[in-house]
Order: structure tokens, then sequence, then C-alpha cells
């Protein structure tokens, strides 16, 4: 149980996935606009997240590894993430209506997530078992939430700053984007 | 290999297989218009519409929640294509646009200095902003920021400006913009605003009854653009060539270079570009929102009823006039002598306000020939009743029958139709209004001796025009002051050859402010004249009521003065589908009281008509001052004087009724636009070069 807690410090603080992996920068960019556009997308980012880290922990274990081609992970999690997206995004439709609403137009945006394919080959190189990989695809999804939500919130700030012409918008994004991950290397030391 | 390629087609296969059946399985059904709809939407996903992109507000549209013209950047074509798909007609909507209302830009003083952020937001949470102006323009552009169009930019003057070419009326400056300066407003909306408390108002547009937005028309005639200035003035006033020559102007008195210096000639300048406009040869088009189907019975055809029909067409409904004489205008026609208003120009005018698809029928009396009854089965959804007051007080003394005396709008009305009336040669008019001096100076023209105006005060209680008072001394008009009449006498063919008065001396004021005036005993004096016109006041012919069969008429409630009574605010009558303004309701008022009042009613009558509660603009001022903005001095002025009215030689005009007042030639309009300091709520320009922006401390 310790180290599971130990997991879930180290995938949200330590390693993560926005600001100490540089995985899934796109929507951190893209949707980290308004306060509530990237709440939605952290939303979506851990339902989709867990879902994803299961199915494919169960294709490498019981696919991949029985017919020995390891190689074609990125290839087959690519498919099957599309895939279960899709999925996910019809069955919400018809059963959670209330869900689907909520989370809108962000699912089938998280079909491009490099984050989410990145977890799933994080989970398997470091050859976590189902238990683990479950929940480290949830810790990291919940760093990615607070990243987002934390860099929404600047961003929010910093658009009533004074910020020199061609420093604007995406410009100083990236520039407080690269702040906030230097302070989160300060968890370096933690674990 | 082939392992590979098998799990991969198999992985393929399954994903396949299982989405396929999920899509049948979890399949919902969605209208097949929602994809049509979002093809013909402009795709901007602007949000200008409230729905989150455009492929919700194509869900919104399908599923009825949303008009099909929602889509604002699409514009008519867009709207067509989705009407289109939706199957149903798309009305003529009205396309907003953003309208900035504050000019004052740097020119209010800053109360402290801001080293915040360069945001309005931010700005006006700290007191409300640093400038001194509580309801102006911050400055700091968050409005520009907020249009995705490029429609918006700081101006020179440190005010946005808003290009109307680009402008897609989404809102989002006015969402932006913490001070409401910025507002999106259809054309409909900006003719039906009412000057109101928290308005960037300079002091005469708070006067003005009809509430003309006078800076703006005044600085668009410095910057020679006249066209615009017309239609600035026609925002609020369909009559600006008869308000030109007749308003008394009480802008003029408020107006703000008027403490330290004369005040600007704005009415002068009104006619300047109201006479460029009739003289260039062209009517300027005046746009209509579209139409909405409503039909109004506007009775009478006053300046009242020309405004409120005016302004019922510009927004989108059809006005009928009905008029019981022989030719449209009113007290403008039948009141107004040829020599103030020639009939030419009022014509002119009127033929204008005609031109914009006002049906008019005159010759039909109210009461007589026509009813209530027969408007309601007509299909009209409300009557605007502007009927004015015609009927001219008696004075109540002995001998007001005879031969040669007559009533004063009585006397014009048959000199303005062209009757010829048996005249005397020396004629007494009674009263010291404007009608007085009418007749007085219209019997001169006819070609009487001598004229007498007999008036029971002094020159300063007249309320007549001072302009006109001065005009009648000019022509020969012998003032008879502290004069009250007793009596007029006759010889014994029943002919006027005397008006006995008693002669009178001023005691205290009255409630009026004005000293009222007391008789001397025993000071009884004959005036020899054989014509007595007497002109003390008017009230509105009331006869309708009892004429009309309808039993409805019995509930419409008249004042003890015998005026329609209604809400002030609203001027809506006892009966709900009845509104009125003008002399009807007011009493005898002014020209311009009775445009504003049209207008005014136009507003009750179009809530009414969409069905929604008739209730008063919200703070609206309806000529009271805004505190703040009436100054005791004005720092920098540099006293110029006042362009001097230009008239007709007195030899010229005695045996005519040529217009008197000439217009103001164009070098001289610029010159009195130029003395115009532009005011704002607390802004203005001065002469000097006085620090414009002053820094606190």
């Amino acid at each position: 149980m310790g180290d599971l807690f130990v997991l879930v410090i180290s995938c949200i603080f330590i390693n993560n996935i926005l600001l100490a992996q540089y995985l899934g920068n796109c929507p951190f960019l893209g949707t980290s606009k308004k306060m509530e556009t990237a709440i939605g997308m952290a939303m979506a980012v851990i339902f989709v997240l867990v879902l994803a880290g299961a199915i494919t922990w169960i294709v490498n274990q019981y696919m991949l590894k029985a017919l020995n081609v390891e190689y074609l992970q990125t290839l087959s999690f690519i498919l099957v993430i599309a895939a279960l997206v899709q999925f996910v995004e019809m069955f919400l439709k018809k059963s959670i209506p209330a869900l689907y609403a909520g989370l809108g137009i962000f699912l089938p945006l998280i079909t491009t997530n490099c984050a989410v394919l990145g977890v799933c080959l994080i989970n398997i190189k470091e050859e976590y078992t189902f238990v683990e990989s479950l929940v480290t695809s949830f810790a990291y999804a919940a760093g990615f939430g607070l990243a987002l939500i934390l860099f929404a919130g600047v961003r929010e700030r910093v658009l009533l700053a004074r910020v020199p012409k061609p420093l604007q918008d995406v410009s100083i994004g990236l520039i407080t984007a690269g702040m906030i991950s230097v302070t989160f290397m300060s968890f370096k030391g933690m674990v | 290999m082939i392992p590979a390629i098998l799990l991969m087609s198999g992985i393929g296969a399954v994903c396949a297989i299982v989405l396929s059946l999920a899509s049948k399985i979890f399949y919902v059904y969605e209208d097949p218009r929602i994809a049509m709809v979002e093809n013909c939407l402009a795709g901007a996903n602007c949000g200008g519409c409230g729905f989150a992109g455009c492929s919700a507000a194509a869900t919104a549209i399908v599923s009825g929640k949303a008009p099909a013209n929602i889509c604002i950047v699409s514009g008519k074509a867009g709207a067509e294509a989705v009407g289109k798909v939706m199957g149903v007609e798309i009305g003529n909507a009205e396309t907003p646009l953003s309208y900035n209302m504050c000019e004052g830009g740097f020119r209010a003083a800053d109360k402290y200095h801001y080293m915040g952020v360069t945001s309005c937001k931010a700005m006006s949470v700290v007191f409300g902003g640093k400038r001194v102006c509580g309801v102006g323009c911050i400055g700091l552009g968050d409005c520009v920021k907020a249009c995705q169009f490029g429609a918006v930019s700081m101006g020179p003057k440190g005010h946005p400006v808003v290009d109307e070419e680009k402008c897609v009326g989404c809102g989002a400056c006015q969402k932006a913009c913490p001070k409401n300066i910025i507002e999106v407003k259809t054309l409909s909306e900006r003719i039906m605003k009412f000057n109101q408390k928290y308005d960037p108002l300079a002091p005469c547009a708070q006067t003005c009854p009809a509430e003309i937005n006078i800076p703006r028309y005044i600085n668009q005639l410095r910057e020679g653009k006249y066209k615009e200035a017309v239609q600035t003035i026609r925002l609020r006033n369909p009559l600006p060539l008869a308000c030109g020559r007749v308003c008394p102007h009480p802008c003029e008195t408020e107006c703000r270079r008027g403490i330290e210096d004369e005040p600007v000639s704005i009415n002068q300048l009104k006619r300047f570009v109201a006479d460029y406009e009739m003289n260039s040869g062209s009517r300027i088009p005046i746009k209509c929102a579209p139409d909405t189907g409503k039909k109004i019975a506007v009775v009478g055809g006053g300046p009242s009823g020309l405004s409120c029909a005016f302004f019922l067409r510009r927004i989108g409904h059809q006005a009928d006039i009905f008029e019981a004489m022989p030719k449209l205008g009113g007290m403008l026609r039948y009141g107004i002598p040829e020599y103030r208003l020639p009939k030419k120009v009022l014509d002119w005018e009127i033929q204008g306000i005609l031109d914009l698809g006002i049906k008019s029928f005159c010759h039909v009396k109210f009461g007589v020939d026509f009813g209530l009854g027969s408007l309601m089965a007509a299909g009209y959804n409300a009557v605007f009743l502007g009927v004015g007051a015609w009927e001219d007080f008696s004075l109540g003394i002995a001998g007001e029958n005879l031969d040669g005396c007559y009533t004063g709008i009585n006397f014009l009305q048959r000199i303005s139709g062209g009757e010829k009336i048996k005249l005397g040669r020396t004629a007494a008019v009674v009263g010291g209004g404007n009608t007085a001096v009418d007749c007085a100076r219209t019997l001169l023209r006819l070609g009487l001796d001598k004229v007498y105006m007999v008036y029971r005060r002094t020159r300063k209680e007249m309320p007549a025009n001072e302009v006109e008072i001065v005009a009648s001394e000019h022509e020969g008009i012998e003032f008879v002051f502290l004069a009250a009449p007793t009596r007029v006498k006759g010889d014994d063919k029943n002919k006027v050859t005397h008006l006995e008065y008693l002669k009178m001396q001023l005691g205290e004021p009255d409630k009026s402010g004005r000293r009222r005036p007391e008789p001397v005993q025993g000071s009884e004096t004959l005036l020899a004249v054989d014509m007595v016109i007497s002109a003390i006041g008017q009230s509105p012919d009331s006869s309708f009521k009892d004429q009309d069969p309808q039993p409805r008429m019995k509930e419409l409630a008249l004042t003890r003065w015998n005026t329609i009574e209604n809400n002030p605010a609203t001027l809506q009558a006892s009966i709900p589908y009845i509104f009125t303004a003008g002399d009807a309701a007011t009493g005898p008022s002014l020209v311009v009281e009775a445009i504003g009042g049209g207008r005014r009613a136009a507003r009750s009558i179009d809530l009414f008509l969409k069905g929604e509660a008739v209730e008063p603009v919200k703070d609206s001022l309806q000529k009271k001052r805004i505190h703040e903005s009436i100054f005791k001095k004005v720092d920098g002025i540099k006293k110029t004087s006042r362009a001097k009215q230009p008239e007709l030689h007195v030899n010229e005009r005695l045996d005519s009724f040529i217009e008197v007042d000439l217009v103001l030639p164009e070098d001289q309009a610029h010159k009195e636009a130029k003395r115009c300091l532009n005011c704002c709520r607390i802004c203005y320009n001065p002469d000097t070069d006085f620090p414009i922006a002053k820094k606190a401390g």
C-alpha cells in the first residue's frame, strides 16, 4: 500500500506528465486559456486514461507478450486507444448523457493526446502490475489535471498583465509553462 | 512477421466490429438537419450567439431553442440558408452594431496616478477608474481586445472607434466594457433610446425635450459631415427644418459656454444643416427597420403625430396619419405664420416623412368622420392621439362677440388656410404669448395701420420668445403693458370701436414666480381699435369624446384642463391601447416638446404591440438635470460673440409674408460650431491651450 502511495506522489508531482515529462503539451496550451475548459479537459483525461491504462495493459499482457511482438506496442496502442475513445463516446452519449454533455467536445480531442499514449507505454516499460498501472494511470491523469488547472489560473491572470507585444499569448504561455515546470523540479528530492 | 500482421489485423478487425456494434447498440437519433444547419453557419466559433460554438448553436436552432438567424457572423445569407434547411421564413432581422456613447476620451482629468495592469476591468475595480468622470470611457481598450473581427480600435482622442463595416454585432465589446459605454444596439434600439441618469450627456442634450445629441451633430457639422449631422438629428427629431426655425431652444439656456460667454447658437446650426439638405436637392435616405406587420393609427398630423408616426415607421411598424385639417402639419402649418415657417419648407419636410411609407388621410375628423370603433375594425393595433390644443380660451368680457373680434389660433388658422377675413385699420391683440405675437405680426403684414399688444404684466414677464418680441418691436408693434381688458365697445352696427382696459400694477410674485398684476381701481382706459384678437391660451378640443359612438370612449379620462390624462412616463392613456402626446396631453407647449413626446409614445406603443409591459424607461431623465454636469464656472473660455441671426430688413418684410429669419452662411456656421465646447457629462474642450487631461495633484 505504501508503495502505491509513493507511486501516486511520484506520478503526480515528481514525474508530472506535463511538467516533468513534457507530454501532452498541445491540450496544455490549447485548453488552458479558460478555467472552465481546463477543468473539462482534466476530467476527460482522467476518465480516458484510466480506461486506456487498463485496456492497453491487457492487450500487452495477453496479446503482444504472448505472440512475442512487443515491438508493435505503439502501433497497436494507438489503434486501441482511438477505438476505445470512440466507443466510450458512443456509450456515454446513450447511457450517461449528463456526463457526455459535461465532457463535451474534450473526449474526441483526447484521441490525439500523446499524454494518454505516453502513460500507457510507461506503464508497460516499468512492468507495473495491473493494479499498479491502474493507479499510475489515474495518478498521471490527476497530475495532468493539476498542472492544467494551475496553468489556466495563471494564464487568466497573465491576460490582465502588461505583456510586451512580441511575447503575447502563446509565447508568454510557454514561458509561464517553463517556470511552472522549474518549480515542479523542486519535488525531485521528495521520494 | 506473419504473427505481427495477423495480430494487427486482428486488433483492427475487433475494434471495427466492436465499434460498428456499438454504433448500433448505442445509437442516439440525431436530427440530420443539425449537420446541415452547422454547414450554413460561419464556423467562427465566436460565441456571439451565446452558445458554445457553432455546433451547439446548430443543435439549439434545430431543437427550436434559438431562432434561425441567431448567427450574426454569417449574416443574412447564412440565416436564409438555415431557414431553407429548417423550412422557415426568415424575417428581415435587424443587425445590431456596436456604438460608443462616451466621447470624453482623454478630456476628463485623472483622480489618481494608476500603475496597475492595462485593463479597463482591472482599473474599474479601483474607485471605478482613474478618471474624474464616473460614467465615461476608461480608455484601456478592453473592447478592442475583445473584438474578434478587428472592428474596434482605440481612437486618437482616447475613446474607442467602431468600424461599422467590420462590426458584426456579436456583443463581445459590450460584455468586455465595465462601464457600459460601448453598447451593441440595433437601429430600433438606438432610435428608442431615452436619456438616462448614467448617460454621458452634455447639459444641452439633457435639456432638449426631444433629447437630440447636440454635441455630436455640432461636431459633425464642424467636420463638414452635414449629412451625418442631419442623420444624428433625425434619430430624435423628424422635423429639423421646422424646429430650426421655430424652436425657442431651451438647450441654449443651459449651454455651458453661456456660463462665461454667450451660448452657442445651437438652433441656427440645426437649421443650417437641415437647410443644407433641403437646398442640396436630394434627400438623405432615412433607414428604417424591417417591417413588423403591425398597424397604428395616428390621430392628428401635427408635430407630435408626425414624430410618433415617423419613429414608429423607422422601427418597422406601419403608421397611418388621420388629420382633420386639409393638410398635415397641425400648428406648424396653421398656427405658425408663413413669415416664420414657410409652407414650402414645411411641405418639403412632411413629404420626406411620408416618403418612408406613411399613409395620411386628411380632412377626416376624429369622432365625426371616424372613431375608435372604426379604427379598431380597420385592424389598427394601437391608437396615438395627438389632436393638439386648438380651442382658444375666451376673455370672458362683455362684447366679445362683436363684429371684429377674433380668437388667436382660430384667426391664424383661417389666415393660413387662405381664408379672406374682413380686416380693420387698427387692432388690439390681447395676450403675451407666442400666439399673440404671431397674430400681431401677421396683422401688420396684412396691411393694418396700427397694432397694439395688450398684456396684463410687463415685457419681462411675457412668455413669448425673446427674439419674437424684439422682432415685433422692430416692426413697430405698440405694446400696452399692465392692461387687463374689461370690455369691448361696439357701435350701433355691432362693430368694434374700442377696447376698454383697466390699468394694473405688479404685486407679489405668484406660484410661477411672475409678479401678480393687480388692477388699479378706476383706471379704465379706452383704446380705439376696430379689431380685437384674444390670444390668451388654448386647450384641447375634446369634443370627439362625446361625438364618438364607441362606448369604450367613455373610459378615456381627461384632466381638468381638458387634456387627455396619461401616465407622464409612458404616455399611455386610461384606455391601454391609446397613447397621447403633444399639446393634447400637455396643454399648449413647444413643438420640440411634442416631438419628444411623439417618440416616447412610439416607444410605449412598440412595447405594447410586442406584448411587453408598458413600463417607463429606467432611470429616465425626462429633462431633469444631472447634478454633476451643471457647472458654476467654466475655465478656459475666450469670449467670442455669438453668430447673429441674419434677417430680412424691416422695410422688406412688413408688406409680405417672406420668411424673416435667414439661414447662417456656411463660414458663419462653421465659426459658430467651433464655439461649441463639445461638452459631455463633465468634459469639455476649452478654447485655450488648457491642459486637457489635468493630472491630479
